[in-house]
């Protein structure tokens, strides 16, 4: 079990987090450490792509929250891709939903952060 | 004893395990109710969900743990529902409300909410003299 994070700049001066993987409360210091290292660089447009993510769990969806928080205080955004129905299901009933922008594909999740 | 035991559960149907409170072990957890789930009728998706409650009891019972003691896992299989305890041994009474404000800080109530929204019974108690023990149940509906 493990997961895999791939941090690549897009256009605008956003960057693209690809994770793969499972997220839970022995991986997600790395998913976090990396969200940290972009927004202390200053880097507050993030597009974070669960597509390849199998499972996440509270402790997973504590860093993207914080994430979020982050880049909010700076006017920036985070959005989300995700198709998993079963991680769908998790950002659903907890209300996150309301919070993140989620989409079906990349392209859409960058076009929705400018 | 906890109010979901039952009289006619047989030996063999329960299963027991305790791992170390430390993050990596939590994985150990989910795999292993995920295949105690799957041999009863449970469908994919309640799987998935006996599996993600699972993880999260443990997840909060690690960050619970001030020690060594291991966490300790009993799975009870039945006809009709799984029943899952999680016993700790942290005597501290605190447990943060699903109305406790939400980040990375604060995620022992996020854990308690996912719980209890995808199980059908879900008790938290802790005995000041041996630890905390939370039990949920659900039930085979497909």
């Amino acid at each position: 079990m493990d997961i895999k994070v791939n941090v690549r700049e897009a256009e605008g001066d956003a960057y693209v987090v690809e994770l793969a993987g499972e997220i839970d409360v022995y991986t997600s210091p790395k998913v976090k450490d990396a969200i940290t290292e972009l927004i202390d660089q200053g880097h507050y447009n993030l597009v974070i792509n669960l597509e390849k993510v199998r499972y996440i769990d509270s402790t997973g969806l504590g860093v993207l929250i914080g994430g979020l928080k982050r880049v909010r205080e700076h006017g920036g955004s985070v959005n989300l891709v995700c198709t998993n129905p079963q991680i769908k299901k998790i950002f659903d009933i907890t209300g996150l939903v309301k919070i993140f922008g989620i989409f079906d594909d990349e392209p859409s999740a960058m076009k929705a952060l400018v | 004893m906890n109010q979901y035991a039952s009289e006619t559960v047989d030996e063999s149907s329960i299963v027991e395990l305790r791992i170390p409170p430390e993050a990596e072990w939590a994985a150990v957890a989910r795999l292993t109710v995920a295949a105690i789930a799957s041999r009863l009728d449970f469908s994919l998706d309640d799987i998935d969900d006996v599996k993600l409650a699972v993880a999260e009891a443990c997840t909060h019972a690690i960050q619970r743990a001030t020690g060594e003691h291991p966490i300790e896992l009993v799975f009870e299989a039945r006809a009709d529902s799984i029943v899952v305890t999680v016993r700790d041994s942290s005597t501290a009474a605190h447990l943060e409300s699903v109305e406790d404000d939400v980040d990375e800080n604060h995620i022992g109530g996020l854990g308690l909410f996912i719980i209890r929204s995808l199980m059908d019974e879900v008790d938290f108690r802790v005995d000041p003299r041996v630890g905390g023990e939370l039990t949920m149940l659900k039930r085979v509906t497909g």
